[in-house]
């Protein structure tokens, strides 16, 4: 019987990879996906473009070659938290979740196709910017295999760490409303004291040390790392690379954020019935007739 | 001495068993006191009047909410503690709205078939292959649309397909015809009849269309007040109700029209006094309609009795 259970969760697994594939397929399709990934991706490469003869004080470092790091490190975040977060308030409310849900396993494979979709749709913006940045700017991307190595260790990681966030995000919020209070502000402003939009060695000391609690931060100085030259530590809080610390940190919130989420992701399936998803229909028709 | 005893359905232990069900909103009870069997193979309607709690005692039984008080089996296990075999087991019609807009019927079909694949038996085989499964609920023309472009009563025949994709043994639907023309009404009918027909599904469904309930049911219960105040079929739950068939005839060229509690008396008598000049006689039993609002009109007024109207008993 446990074997027969192991191959269930197993086949819901890989059903929810292909349904996250099918999702990402389809959004490829539609204008309002494509919209969305090359507005991100052609914005971040604008904002690059004209810096781009900004050098650094103090150094021969261009303002492209140090802030694309952060600005992938700051898209990843962006969109693995707010991907499921928005996921999950809509489609429990618009019945997805439930009828996934009445499936054996189907809560299961929902998730993997949430968490699929979330992380394959990052690849369009990353292709561009990083495949834009390369041919733009001299000396932005690295082509050193070492170096790529730590790149994709520090993205999966990073990815790892912020996916639980999201889920959680979603789980809790009332209403698909509130991700723009609970989701978007608290990333912009973790963004902006994580020192993706500029440098945060000069904010607060208790800003910094609460920078450092959160994923963001880490994944963001790990970036740094792989790209940028072993003189640019100046730039780093208390002038040290901590590598080690960085994997350490985003490691933990796999592991705590992944608990957490599954957590609040099973009491807030619990919760749902048809009953409930054809209360939030009846709200959303009120609204739309005010 | 004794002979030995046929196995008779009734003695089959329960599909659905619910006893003492209780479900307290606030400090009002919509539930209080709810006891229904569903066994193998049946069809049971769940007919009452709106805010009965249909819909909450279809969603206890299918695991979606927790009950206040009371004991409820389905498949002989309590759905709030059931696993996910249990659910592979028990399928579910519900009412779509805008979730997977962008998918087409067969995809989706398809996909959510695919959770059955680890749960198939001998004899029943998991899921119900998507091509088949199209043609019986009468998708083929829309199958490969997208579904925010199907009709209201496509949309349902879709959700009617992902109900039963699972091949299900107990089937529930909560008023699955709501908003279908006659014609997809008759054709859901008919699929309902062929799914109890083929794989012996056992069918709870609600409704408040007597007609519906009527032509599927084998046996119909009647939920208001928060308790199932009639149990029967609907000529047993017609038969309960006295002094509502109706008598007409014409004498002289004179319609006539009269209630009668005892019909047969009632024409024989008729008959007996006017040996000639009685015409068109016609007489007609009481409908379940007439049935369906006696019942609930004097269980409102607070005179039916508590204990359920049971005829089961009474008939076999």
């Amino acid at each position: 019987m446990s074997a027969r259970i192991n191959a269930a969760r197993i086949n819901a697994a890989r059903i929810g990879v292909r349904r996250g594939w099918h999702e990402f397929v389809i959004g490829l399709r539609s204008p309002q996906d494509q919209t969305f990934y090359l507005s991100m991706g052609f914005g971040a490469l604008a904002l690059l473009w004209f810096n781009r003869d900004e050098a650094l004080p103090g150094t021969t470092l261009t303002l492209p070659q140090v802030a694309l790091p952060s600005l992938l490190a700051g898209i990843v975040m962006f969109s693995i938290v707010i991907g499921p977060a928005y996921a999950l308030a809509l489609e429990r409310e618009d019945g997805t979740l439930l009828r996934s849900r009445v499936a054996p396993y189907g809560l299961h494979g929902y998730l993997v196709g949430v968490g699929t979709l979330t992380v394959v749709s990052l690849l369009p913006l990353l292709v561009i910017v990083l495949g834009g940045s390369a041919v733009l700017f001299d000396g932005a991307v690295p082509g050193d295999p070492g170096r790529w190595g730590l790149i994709v260790i520090a993205l999966l990681l990073g990815i790892l760490a912020n996916l639980p966030l999201g889920f959680a995000i979603g789980a809790l919020v009332p209403r698909i409303q509130q991700v723009t209070t609970w989701g978007m502000l608290p990333i912009v402003g973790l963004a902006w004291i994580s020192g993706i939009f500029g440098d945060m060695t000069r904010l607060w000391d208790w800003v910094q040390i609460l920078a450092q609690v959160f994923p963001m931060y880490w994944l963001a100085h790990l970036m740094r790392y792989a790209f940028l030259p072993e003189a640019a530590v100046t730039n780093e809080l208390y002038g040290v690379w901590r590598l080690g610390p960085g994997i350490a940190v985003l490691a933990a919130w796999v592991v705590v954020g992944s608990a957490l989420a599954t957590l609040l992701v099973r009491r807030m399936a619990r919760r749902q019935s048809g009953a409930a998803v054809a209360e939030a229909r009846d709200q959303a028709a009120t609204q739309y007739v005010r | 001495m004794s002979t030995p005893e046929i196995p008779r359905p009734l003695d089959r232990p329960p599909v659905v068993r619910v006893r003492g069900l209780r479900m307290r909103y606030g400090d009002h009870d919509v539930l209080d006191g709810v006891d229904l069997d569903v066994r193998a193979s049946e069809v049971v309607v769940l007919l009452g009047p709106n805010g009965a709690g249909k819909t909450t005692t279809i969603e206890i039984l299918e695991g979606f909410r927790r009950p206040s008080a009371g004991s409820v089996e389905v498949l002989g296990v309590d759905p709030l503690h059931a696993d996910e075999a249990w659910r592979a087991r028990v399928g579910v019609v519900l009412q779509s709205w805008r979730d997977h807009a962008r998918w087409t019927p067969r995809d989706l079909i398809d996909h959510l078939g695919s959770y059955y694949v680890p749960f198939a038996e001998d004899g029943r085989v998991r899921p119900i292959p998507t091509d088949e499964l199209i043609d019986m609920v009468g998708l083929e023309g829309a199958a490969d649309q997208r579904i925010i472009t199907l009709s209201g009563g496509q949309r349902r025949r879709l959700d009617v397909a992902v109900g039963i994709v699972g091949r299900p043994e107990l089937l529930f639907l909560d008023e699955p015809t709501a908003g279908f023309d006659p014609q997809a009404r008759r054709e859901f009918h008919e699929l309902v009849h062929r799914l109890t027909d083929l794989d012996g599904t056992t069918v709870l469904l609600t409704t408040h269309d007597l007609g519906e309930a009527e032509k599927l049911a084998d046996r119909i219960l009647i939920l208001a007040g928060g308790r199932i105040v009639a149990d029967g079929s609907a000529d047993e739950l017609a038969r309960r109700i006295r002094g509502t068939a109706e008598v007409r005839w014409t004498r002289d060229g004179e319609r006539f029209v009269h209630a009668a509690t005892d019909a047969t008396t009632f024409v024989r008598q008729l008959l007996a006094e006017h040996p000639a000049g009685i015409d068109d006689l016609e007489v007609r039993r009481a409908s379940l309609e007439d049935t369906y609002l006696e019942l609930v009109r004097s269980h409102l007024d607070g005179d039916a009795v508590h204990a359920p109207v049971s005829l089961v008993s009474e008939v076999s």
